[in-house]
């Protein structure tokens, strides 16, 4: 994750607190939704940015996770979404962020 | 419960995915007020 937007994502959780704020990701790849994911909810993991060793903890989906697309507006998902959900591999993209949630819950309740 | 509506939304867009805006139109549409759009390369 770029690290000028790890200080934004910093300085907004800071700002706004954890529970004002839902992060929503659009990554193609599962790897890529896991590491963004890893990133705004325990650090960065690999040491390089504003992010290392800070678990934010936030609340992070990936924007075609079916809890988030039901809450979406149809008209404006199928204008924006529709034709990357045929493409993208939502089971996977959705399963790697809900683990991160689970590591993150994990780590809060263990903390 | 919502997940979406009244919260503030961080948006990280992917250019070989979803760009940014494009999620934030949808996170609008739920009711969250966008704070911050982004879309990133991941490489």
């Amino acid at each position: 994750m770029d690290l000028q937007n790890q200080a934004r994502v910093k300085e907004l959780a800071e700002q706004l607190g954890r529970d004002a704020l839902v992060v929503l990701l659009g990554a193609s790849e599962p790897d890529s939704a896991s590491i963004t994911a890893e990133t705004i909810c325990l650090g960065d993991p690999t040491f390089a940015g504003p992010l290392a060793g800070v678990s934010l903890r936030l609340h992070v989906y990936h924007v075609l996770e079916p809890e988030i697309k039901a809450e979406i507006d149809p008209a404006v998902f199928e204008e924006q979404l529709a034709m990357m959900e045929m493409v993208m591999d939502v089971p996977r993209l959705a399963a790697e962020v809900a683990a991160m949630r689970d590591r993150s819950r994990g780590q809060a309740a263990g903390s | 419960m919502s997940i979406l509506a009244g919260k503030k939304i961080i948006v990280m867009g992917d250019r070989d995915g979803i760009p940014g805006p494009a999620i934030a139109a949808c996170a609008e549409s739920a009711g969250g007020e966008v704070v911050f759009v982004t879309t990133e390369c991941f490489v």
